[in-house]
């Protein structure tokens, strides 16, 4: 173990680590955002608006990330039609592309994850707010998205950290976030087991961190189940 | 003259599942104070009636008025009628208390939580002045020292007592009991009885669904006894059973007492 090396290389493949976080933390709030409408829908009666949303979700959950990511950076570019639109100084920069395909898988996930959890709630619990008056907007607001994400709160910790490890992906569109940075440094020293040991490590501190507030942070909001 | 209006008025209720009719023409009618239990075999329909009531079931055919106002219906494709007004169908809900056999609480929300719920998001009261009412309640039922509480922390019958509260706190025209009673232990079920026994005697509108025959009979100020969706027999309790008309419902209280 060359441990100099791995001292030099540590400001490096920390940036990479703070463009690894950067990413994760802005996709996964994205695909948050965009997972709760997409989880309502597809717990919806209505066939149409339950299975429109499956266009989406079975595109991104049924294909790989590198592919994904593949299409719009390197594939979106094939259309004059594109290059000509306003979108085109978004999708050119592959820091962009790779957050808008992050956010869109992730969140085609999550939606999974959440219509799983709201269809788990306890119909009793639904029916009382029925009873009670509450109005259809009332009823999802107070009853069934606060208790879906209290259910969800297990699984979707996981995916997090899965979307963690699978941004590693951001390398292959160029991206230095902590494997691209982590390649690049070993294109010029050639320490490849050095340089991946410590990206290794870097990948592991940031899970266990995050398992740590995850772990305070569902004690706090399951402290109802006895 | 508006006092001799009817709490509620039920005309005609039919209600299919598929080609089943399990509910073949009930109609009812509770004065203000009225107490009336609904007794009957297990498939009577009874549940299904007062889930009519509210529209938690949407009945297939039937008129309901509550406090003198009919309840708007229209019929849905699927054939069963179900609210035209969005609007009046919370409005009346809010009105009608509703406690169910598995109480149903919300499990994410404490019991101060649960009971100011109601008052604060469907009525638009303030936070303090739901708090005070829900305070005065759980005292009532005796669960001001579990306030905070979550529901999984408490016995059943203190579930039920809660869920009591949370209907009452909506200050309702109208109590709508389905089985309080029949999920609970044997040993639990009479803190809940005599939590409903207090409120009939304080002069509320009550519907009981219930096996209890002993609260039917002392309790109650009407008798429904329902076999196969049909009434077949209705009084005081001291006729319905003293002096049972039907032989089924001689049968019957052959059976439960």
């Amino acid at each position: 173990m060359n441990w100099e090396e791995i001292f030099l290389a540590l400001p490096k493949l920390l940036d990479g680590a703070l463009l690894t976080l950067e990413l994760v933390i802005i996709s996964c709030i994205v695909g948050f955002v965009i997972a709760i409408p997409i989880a309502l829908m597809r717990s919806s009666q209505n066939w149409w608006i339950r299975n429109i949303p499956l266009i989406y979700t079975f595109f991104f959950r049924g294909t790989p990330l590198l592919v994904q990511l593949f299409l719009f950076y390197y594939g979106a570019a094939q259309f004059d039609a594109v290059r000509d639109s306003f979108l085109w100084p978004v999708l050119r920069e592959a820091y962009w592309c790779a957050l808008i395909v992050f956010a869109l898988n992730t969140g085609a996930y999550t939606a999974e994850i959440f219509r799983g959890a709201i269809q788990s709630i306890p119909h009793g619990e639904i029916e009382a707010g029925i009873a009670i008056g509450m109005t259809k907007m009332t009823l999802y607001r107070r009853i069934v998205i606060p208790r879906a994400l209290r259910i969800a709160m297990p699984s979707y910790g996981n995916e997090i950290i899965l979307m963690l490890k699978s941004s590693a992906l951001a390398y292959t569109i160029t991206l230095f976030d902590l494997t691209g940075m982590t390649r690049t440094i070993i294109a010029r020293n050639y320490l490849a087991i050095e340089m991946y040991f410590t990206a290794g490590v870097i990948y592991l501190l940031l899970t266990f961190l995050f398992i740590q507030v995850w772990m305070r942070l569902e004690k706090r909001m399951l402290r109802f189940q006895a | 003259m508006s006092n001799e209006t009817p709490a509620l008025e039920v005309t005609d209720i039919h209600k299919y599942f598929g080609d089943l009719e399990v509910l073949k023409g009930i109609s009812l009618t509770a004065q203000y104070g009225d107490v009336i239990s609904i007794i009957g075999s297990s498939g009577s329909g009874k549940s299904t009636f007062l889930r009519c009531l509210n529209l938690l079931e949407r009945p297939t055919q039937g008129s309901i008025r509550i406090a003198g106002e009919e309840m708007k219906l229209r019929r849905d494709k699927d054939g069963q009628l179900g609210a035209a007004d969005k609007k009046q169908i919370t409005r009346l809900r809010a009105e009608i208390g509703f406690v169910f056999q598995s109480f149903n609480l919300w499990a994410h929300m404490d019991l101060m939580e649960n009971i100011i719920e109601g008052p604060m998001k469907v009525k638009g009261i303030s936070k303090k002045a739901a708090t005070e009412k829900a305070a005065e309640l759980l005292n009532k039922v005796g669960l001001y020292d579990r306030k905070t509480h979550y529901p999984s922390q408490l016995s059943g019958g203190q579930q039920q007592r809660a869920a009591i509260a949370r209907a009452l706190a909506m200050e309702p025209e109208l109590l709508l009991f389905d089985e309080p009673t029949s999920a609970l232990d044997p040993e639990l079920v009479g803190e809940v009885l005599k939590v409903m026994q207090m409120l009939a005697e304080e002069g509320r509108t009550m519907l009981v669904v219930t096996h209890e025959m002993g609260f039917a009979r002392e309790v109650s100020s009407h008798v429904m006894y329902l076999h196969q969706g049909q009434v077949e027999e209705f009084g005081p309790p001291k006729d319905v059973f003293e002096n049972p008309k039907s032989e089924r419902m001689k049968q019957f209280i052959s059976t439960e007492l």
